[in-house]
């Protein structure tokens, strides 16, 4: 026999209480999204709206001993104006920065390249090895530049034991140069991983269907790699660029008077000088011109886009 | 190398490491025909079409494409064009710039091309789409104009591997149709890769059936479904029921064979098969289900047998049935036509009869 009363139906109940929360969570779907992302949003809330509001206001102040004035005031945005030190000092980190976005997504499209197209097993091993300098801290790193790039360095001494210089290059160490190398092997990894991603992605089937078509590989690197890769680079650059604009460390180290950036400057302004007002609008000048800067690069390189294709 | 051959692939293997993709293949493919390379996944189809087309190269042999030896041309200067199984569409241009993608390289000026792209969007059925966008597509839509970006370089040779894979079963037939059609109208050599035998069967002038990187039998459709060379190429098209039976006596174009469950039954030699048959000769016979026919009483027929419904399936224009025999293990299908509505059916369990044709036997090889 079976038991039948566990198949009998249950008898009529009266419809289960369901709170406000869970109907809302099951219901609505924007409200499921705002939960899944209100931690987040709170957070930046905190760590990013409010300093940066708080960073806003300052730049209008002016200091006062230890204090500030607390009325408004555009004098700092003045001075950065007038004062020809601090365009210098922007238009150099624009310019240093530059170079070295250029030269690390030029020196990781290929490595990248090579992983996505060229490497069929152990892909992952290859990317972590690519990201290994990345494992040391950032000061280690710019040190170890250091001991490469300086006077008694490995390259100086090497080229003098080889024979080919008879004294050591000078503009190796303490200059623009310097920032520029360090900055790009600093960043490597935040090159590397989106440049990867991006060719990853690009269905083989259409690289042989370019061939099929007539294209050599040269044209076809052009036609239908580089443009399906370029959210890659434009990721890439923008990763790189943002943070090197504003870097100090490297810099300070390894740039000497001439490879000085606007991030020393800032740093300086709340530092030594104790300028808070004039280091948040300088800091937030920074800021709009790195924005401006990212966004005419989008728009020119979809425009490029267009154009190459 | 025929006279009238237009590709001509001599004595051709593949190896991918100690991987033996393609035994050793030769055949002949004339010009304007449709030619298809039929088996199931791992056969060496594909791999034969990539050869075809440069993106793999033969470990031994030549392929000769218009009486031009292949092996040193990289596939960009091949006279050949390929439709891809996943239509490879460029993603980030228009129908236009897809469809004129490969005509880049010829420096025509840009009125001439738009006039060309044209032209290929009306043969295509799809005239107005040329600043569409590629994810704005639908996927019979990305297999046209993948076509029209092969067909527009005037190929002497075009590829298609699996191209109506991808689609569902309606518009594959309507697409099978129209691919037809346009072969004859543009007139170029189609070399098709497929793995569904109704799909080659309904498009090809030839077939060449492959298992195990070897071609099995190379016929027109007619050829491969009624004479088949052996038992796998019997059974991957279409259906059919196999008997045992012993050849007892061959007298030119008929052979006298005891069958089982069929018992003495004559058949045609198979012409296809070359290696002829014996007295004594262990054999497959062979009958296809829809060259069964079934009655009720003991039908007045040269050749007739008896069984019971085991099993039926209706399917409107036709009933398959499987008929259960006395001294076989395994049950017949037949295929009957419902030529008269409600007539000619017959209940499960039903005793019946089935006969057939002499000439509806096909004689095999036992292995």
């Amino acid at each position: 026999m079976t038991d039948q009363s566990a198949l009998a139906r249950p008898a009529a109940q009266t419809p289960p209480q369901v709170n406000w929360f869970s109907r809302k969570i099951h219901k609505s779907e924007t409200f499921r999204a705002y939960a899944v992302l209100s931690p987040a949003l709170l957070f930046l809330g905190f760590a990013i709206l409010i300093p940066f509001a708080i960073l806003v206001v300052l730049s209008f102040w002016t200091p006062v001993g230890f204090d500030f004035n607390r009325e408004f005031t555009l004098k700092n945005y003045r001075d950065i104006m007038e004062r020809p030190i601090y365009g210098t000092l922007l238009w150099r980190s624009l310019w240093i920065s530059t170079m070295a976005t250029v030269f690390t997504v030029l020196l990781c499209y290929p490595m990248a390249y090579y992983v996505a197209f060229h490497v069929h097993r152990n892909k992952m091993v290859w990317i972590v090895l690519m990201t290994l300098p990345f494992w040391t801290s950032y000061l280690l790193r710019v040190f170890a530049w250091k001991v490469v790039l300086g006077y008694e360095g490995v390259i100086n001494s090497g080229l003098i034991w080889v024979g080919w210089i008879e004294e050591p290059l000078k503009f190796l160490l303490y200059s623009p140069s310097a920032v520029i190398i360090t900055l790009a092997h600093a960043w490597a990894a935040f090159a590397i991983l989106p440049l990867y991603v991006s060719l990853e992605k690009i269905d083989k089937s259409l690289l042989e269907a370019a061939t099929d078509l007539g294209d050599g590989p040269m044209r076809r690197f052009f036609r239908i790699t580089l443009p399906l890769s370029l959210p890659g680079v434009i990721s890439a650059s923008i990763l790189i660029f943002i943070p090197t604009t504003g870097d100090y460390i490297t810099p300070a180290l390894l740039g000497g008077p001439n490879g000085m950036m606007i991030g020393n400057l800032i740093q300086m302004q709340f530092g030594p000088t104790n300028n808070w007002p004039m280091g948040a609008a300088l800091a937030i000048v920074l800021m709009l011109t790195i924005a401006a800067i990212c966004a005419a690069f989008i728009l020119i390189t979809f425009f490029v886009r267009k154009r190459i294709t | 190398m025929s006279d009238d051959s237009y590709i001509s692939i001599q004595n051709v293997q593949k190896y991918f490491g100690s991987f033996c993709a393609i035994e050793n293949i030769s055949m002949d493919i004339a010009h304007g025909e449709f030619f298809s390379l039929l088996g199931a996944s791992g056969c060496g189809k594909t791999t034969l079409l990539r050869m075809l087309a440069g993106f793999e190269s033969p470990t031994k042999g030549e392929i000769f494409i218009d009486n031009q030896p292949m092996s040193d041309v990289p596939p960009h200067y091949r006279p050949v064009n390929m439709v891809f199984q996943s239509y490879a569409i460029f993603p980030h241009l228009n129908v236009h710039d897809n469809i004129a993608y490969g005509l880049r390289k010829r420096k025509l000026p840009k009125a001439k091309v738009t006039e060309m792209v044209d032209e290929m969007l009306n043969l295509i059925s799809l005239p107005d789409y040329g600043n569409r966008k590629a994810n704005e597509l639908s996927g019979g839509q990305r297999q046209r104009i993948a076509l029209a970006r092969a067909l527009i370089l005037r190929p002497k040779v075009l590829l298609l591997d699996e191209p109506l894979g991808a689609l569902d079963k309606q518009l594959r037939e309507q697409m099978q149709l129209e691919l037809r059609q346009l072969q004859r109208t543009v007139g170029i050599t189609f070399v098709f890769v497929t793995h569904d035998q109704e799909e080659a069967m309904t498009l090809s002038d030839r077939i060449a059936v492959m298992a195990d990187g070897e071609v099995m039998q190379l016929d027109t459709p007619i050829g491969l479904y009624e004479r088949p060379v052996n038992r796998k190429v019997a059974s991957f098209i279409g259906t059919m029921n196999f008997f045992d039976g012993v050849v007892a006596d061959e007298a030119g174009e008929t052979l006298k064979i005891e069958a089982q469950g069929l018992g003495p039954i004559t058949a045609p030699a198979n012409p296809s098969n070359k290696a002829g048959f014996y007295k004594g000769d262990k054999v497959q016979v062979a009958i296809r289900p829809e060259k069964l026919v079934l009655s009720a009483q003991k039908p007045d027929a040269a050749f007739a047998a008896s069984g019971r419904v085991q099993n039926m399936a209706y399917l409107g224009e036709r009933s398959h049935y499987l008929i259960e025999m006395d001294g076989l293990d395994k049950h017949v299908a037949v295929s009957s036509q419902n030529l008269v509505p409600g007539a000619s059916l017959f209940e499960m369990g039903s005793d019946v009869w089935i006969n057939w044709q002499s000439d509806a036997v096909v004689v095999l090889e036992r292995n």
